[in-house]
């Protein structure tokens, strides 16, 4: 899978203040558009033009709705985290990517001796015990190029604002 | 256990539909409310009113654009506390406090907050996590994502 760090662009000035004003979401009036074009100087055709390039050029990924997991019932969110051998990891961690019920699946680095892990796959279930169910598919699948593995199950939301860049 | 600060939120089929049809594609257009509530069988109004009842009630943590700001030359990091429970809210409310803190989430480990840093700049992380290691008096553990094998499911609701 490519890297999204691959192709960067820069953005304009426009982009700049469209993110910096919708950062928060998406006024909630009848002409949403309208109100960031007053806001941030220019015309509702150009702001729709403006989001239009972003999601063509992949700064912005989406524009919908953003749901608690937890508020839809998801009520477990297990961070599993794998320490598979550095040969398979690229090989297994599309793979484990690849399975329904993974929703974001990184490589990061091991931090040794405290932290073993280099693989992160995170799974959200009704219950734990479907977490573990899940994460038993997982394991199944890393096979013997997995030599330890945890779940750290969230036990309370502390911030969730997303991204924030100064005006 | 009690999940993740689990809010007492009901919602009902509507909202349930509302956040299924909305994960993506909301128009661009002049009265986009209206052309998505038209696709849902509700009113401009109706559409509204329950998008503001479901942020309020935290059902919706957001509604709006999603940004990748890595495409932009930004960056996101996780990275992770060992924090002393006696000392759990104190340094809660330092973490929070910083403007790059996008998330956080108490977890059940030694390494028991975790949050992602999200930056204008790749330089920007670095002067965070360090600015927070003197916030907090404690070192932060950076995870660095170094390959994404997969992103973004769309839970259904």
């Amino acid at each position: 899978m490519p890297d999204p760090g691959d192709s960067r662009v820069q953005p304009g000035e426009l982009e700049r203040r469209l993110i910096v004003a919708t950062q928060a979401g998406l006024p909630l009036s009848a002409r949403p558009y309208h109100v960031l074009a007053e806001a941030i100087g220019t015309t509702a055709a150009d702001v729709q033009q403006c989001l239009l390039k972003m999601m063509q050029s992949g700064i912005i990924r989406r524009i919908g709705a953003v749901p608690n997991h937890y508020a839809i019932g998801y009520r477990a969110n297990g961070m599993t985290v794998w320490d598979v051998s550095d040969d398979q990891i690229d090989e297994l961690g599309d793979r484990v990517g690849a399975l329904d019920f993974v929703s974001h699946c990184y490589r990061r680095p091991r931090q040794l001796p405290d932290w073993p892990y280099n693989l992160f796959a995170m799974v959200h279930a009704a219950s734990r015990d479907e977490v573990e169910t899940k994460a038993g598919k997982i394991s199944a699948l890393l096979g013997t190029a997995c030599s330890a593995r945890d779940i750290l199950y969230s036990t309370r939301l502390l911030k969730k604002t997303g991204l924030r860049i100064s005006p | 256990m009690r999940e993740a600060d689990t809010p007492d939120a009901v919602i009902d089929p509507v909202d349930r539909e509302i956040i299924n049809a909305l994960h993506g594609g909301f128009p661009l257009t002049d009265r986009p409310y209206r052309d998505a509530a038209e696709n849902l069988g509700l009113t401009e109004d109706e559409l509204i009113r329950r998008l503001e009842s479901m942020l309020e009630r935290r059902v919706l943590t957001r509604f709006g654009p999603l940004f990748q700001i890595e495409r932009i030359g930004g960056a996101f990091v996780l990275a992770a506390l060992k924090v002393p429970e006696t000392d759990f809210e104190r340094v809660n409310a330092v973490v929070n406090a910083f403007p790059e803190v996008a998330h956080n989430y108490r977890r059940e480990h030694a390494l028991n907050m975790w949050f992602v840093l999200a930056t204008e700049t790749p330089d920007g992380i670095a002067q965070a996590i360090s600015r927070i290691e003197t916030a907090t008096g404690m070192p932060v553990y950076a995870f660095p994502k170094e390959r994404e094998y997969f992103v973004e499911l769309n839970l259904r609701a």
